[in-house]
């Protein structure tokens, strides 16, 4: 790049700052936990997951983190996501494919309003108590 | 498109030499062999601070926090972390069940600092300007050039109260005004990155992480006092840091962020690096700008101070590494944001080099006001080994020791010299029971010694005189007059020597006297070294009543100097024993014992 000016400079580091916000977690209070176990990928959580974070960068949503997990145990409605978002129930959304992803971002990330068609529940109780049994 | 992970490799000094760019590589092929190199953003970024436990590799977003990785784990992290999203439970640093994942912010090492300097180490790729550019970088100096004038970054400074962070914490804006104000067409500014303290690595690892920062804050400088050329004076032992700091400097001046005309602005300013050969003595303000001008490293008188006549005979502001690291912040953040940091005696944060007998080893930066407790037992984890702690030595060469009975003051400039020590530039020496009080203070001696310019006789005998005193103690020769010449020669040293070099170099000796005067007493008068350190006072001995005779230290012994048959009690023969430990550490019965 040549030399640039004072506006060049305020361009550039508009750019940049959002893709490297992508790499901060602080304050990101969303969070999308992809399954991707042999079955999860199996049944197409790759493309779920690029989906996820090609919507995310379209919305500009820079607040929620994407992050991968391995099977939750719901293999018969793979691909499973959990979608976690501050003032609403932790969610878990079976039989994602790339439409339903697309749909979860706009509507329960951004429209706060749960996609029912796809909910399903926790095989099990969490036995790992939040804070380790301490 | 955006990346999924984002792999950070530590790419600091400690941890390249325990092979972290081999990681990295592997990493990088890895990500290519596993098809995911497009998904996976693999960077080399700068110090973690945590030493102690590298090489370090952090994957985000689930903020995975790997220790001690090797080359060889990098085709596991990929395959299991990056492709199933399972985490390598082995390399974690907490790997206990209750707690698989162990975040950052869950780390103790980490919780008590505040990091200001440290602000992009571990966190961008210093490589990348763009990284620098995305964290506020440079936003600093567009504010400076475009809507300051030179007295308002003086003020912002000034109403900051930064304070010098070499050593002997001089306020930066005062530095800064003086230069300014002297009348001059050449004006200069210098970076002094000679950082030479046994165990100090704070200014290292600030150019390994974020060199743009340093080469921003100088720009600044230029423009508030008036100079176009800066001048970085570092030592060649640190060749990453060099490396990294002629990309920044050429990346910098590809975009126009150095060089003529910054920015569209107007304003000139360009850098030069000069390499320096390593000595201790070029880390002296004047000693240093001898040597930047070809000559040999040796203080000059003062005053005339630096910032009215320096570098070639010009006004020059002299700051070290970490001083201008904070500048950036200050000016983007505003001064009253940095003076609420802090004690009011000194605003803002410090970076400790931790290290020594203490469990995490690390770069450490910590709001001043901190206590050395919380740094030392909060921070660093205690004393490895679990042995008793003694004491800390602070301010390097030139600094004091600090003993339990301190451990509660909140450090600043100012109650750190109450204590009888002082900051210094920032290196943290942890002892404990098994460390020999006069044997460091001989250690710390020697080193001035060596390092001296010998221009002026206090230092250049003085110190001599003081380390063939400690050198007769330590073995057995002492006399109880020894304590009160080392004192006087201590004093006349601090009395006379042109450069803080010999003025400091007494501290180790006079503050280990103070604090520690049994231990001293014991040497001479007793010839009994308590921690058996000094050879020469130490003898080791065999309890009969614990021998078995197995005849191990018999084998083990080196000189022969151990006889006895099986079954019957060795004995140790002192005139040929070389006291090498080797039998103390042979015996499994705790027969032998050391005094």
């Amino acid at each position: 790049m040549a030399k640039m000016t004072l506006e060049e400079l305020r361009k550039l580091r508009n750019e940049k700052q959002s893709a490297l916000q992508k790499r901060d977690i602080e304050g990101k209070d969303s969070r999308i936990v992809i399954g991707m176990g042999t079955c999860g990928i199996a049944a197409g959580a790759k493309v779920v997951l690029d989906t996820f974070l090609a919507a995310l960068d379209e919305y500009k949503l820079e607040d929620v983190s994407v992050t991968q997990t391995g099977c939750m145990g719901l293999c018969y409605v793979e691909p499973t996501i959990e979608v976690m978002v501050p003032g609403m129930p932790n969610t878990i959304y079976g039989n994602v494919d790339a439409q339903t992803a697309r749909k979860i971002v706009e509507q329960h990330i951004i429209g706060k309003q749960l996609v029912t068609d796809h909910l399903f529940d926790r095989p099990a109780a969490d036995i790992i108590q939040k804070d380790g049994g301490r | 498109m955006a990346f999924r992970n984002y792999i950070l490799v530590c790419g600091g000094t400690a941890c390249e030499s325990s092979r972290a760019d081999q990681i990295y590589q592997n990493l990088v092929q890895e990500c290519k062999d596993q098809g995911v190199a497009d998904e996976v953003q693999v960077i080399k970024t700068g110090c973690f601070g945590f030493c102690e436990q590298g090489p370090i590799v952090k994957i985000l977003p689930e903020d995975s926090f790997y220790v001690k990785v090797t080359p060889k784990d990098a085709h596991e992290l990929i395959a299991e972390h990056i492709i199933k999203g399972r985490e390598v439970t082995r390399l974690l640093y907490d790997k206990s069940e209750s707690r698989k994942h162990a975040k950052v912010e869950d780390i103790q090492f980490y919780q008590k600092q505040f990091r200001i300097v440290l602000r992009n180490c571990g966190f961008i790729d210093p490589e990348n300007i763009d990284e620098y550019i995305a964290r506020e970088g440079y936003e600093a100096l567009e504010k400076a050039l475009f809507e300051m004038t030179g007295e308002e970054i003086i003020d912002e400074l000034k109403t900051a109260g930064l304070r010098g962070r070499g050593g002997a914490g001089f306020p930066t804006w005062m530095k800064w005004n003086f230069s300014k104000q002297a009348q001059n067409d050449v004006k200069y500014v210098v970076c002094n990155a000679d950082e030479g303290d046994p165990g100090a690595y704070m200014d290292r690892s600030t150019l390994e992480g974020d060199p743009h920062s340093v080469l921003e804050a100088m720009t600044i400088c230029g423009k508030a006092i008036g100079a176009q050329k800066g001048f970085i004076y570092i030592r060649a032992e640190y060749p990453l840091a060099i490396h990294r700091l002629e990309i920044a400097m050429a990346q910098a001046r590809e975009y126009g962020l150095l060089g003529n005309n910054i920015l569209g602005s107007g304003f000139d300013f360009d850098i030069e690096i000069r390499l320096g050969a390593g000595a201790f003595v070029c880390g002296e303000e004047t000693a240093l700008l001898q040597s930047i001008e070809g000559r040999r490293g040796m203080p000059q008188p003062r005053p005339p101070f630096p910032a009215v006549k320096g570098l070639w005979g010009k006004p020059t502001v002299i700051n070290n590494v970490e001083t201008w690291a904070n500048i950036p912040v200050i000016i983007t953040k505003g001064g009253n944001w940095f003076s609420k940091i802090g004690t009011p005696d000194s605003r803002g944060t410090k970076v400790f080099a931790l290290t020594g007998k203490i469990r995490n080893s690390g770069l450490v930066e910590v709001p001043m006001g901190t206590t050395l407790r919380e740094i030392v037992f909060d921070i660093g984890g205690g004393i490895a080994n679990d042995r008793k702690f003694k004491a800390v030595q602070t301010g390097g060469p030139s600094g004091g020791v600090i003993t339990e009975a301190d451990l509660d003051t909140p450090i600043d400039f100012g109650s750190l010299v109450r204590i009888g020590s002082m900051m210094g530039s920032g290196g943290m020496i942890v002892m404990d029971e098994d460390d020999c009080i006069v044997d460091v203070a001989k250690f710390y001696l020697n080193f001035t010694v060596d390092e001296s310019c010998g221009k002026c006789a206090p230092c250049r005998i003085g110190g001599r005189s003081l380390c063939n005193i400690l050198e007769k103690i330590t073995a057995g020769n002492g006399v109880p007059e020894d304590l009160e010449t080392l004192k006087s020669i201590g004093r006349a040293m601090k009395m006379g020597s042109l450069c803080a070099l010999g003025q400091t170099a007494p501290n180790p000796v006079l503050s280990t006297m103070k604090f520690f005067a049994e231990e001293y007493r014991a040497h001479i008068e007793d010839k009994l070294c308590p921690s058996g350190t000094c050879k020469k006072l130490v003898t080791y001995s065999i309890l009969a009543d614990k021998c078995t005779g197995c005849t191990a230290c018999v084998r083990k012994c080196p000189v022969g100097a151990i006889t006895g048959e099986k079954k019957q009690v060795h004995v140790i023969d002192q005139s040929t024993c070389i006291k090498c430990g080797a039998c103390l550490e042979t015996c499994k019965f705790g027969a032998v014992v050391v005094q």
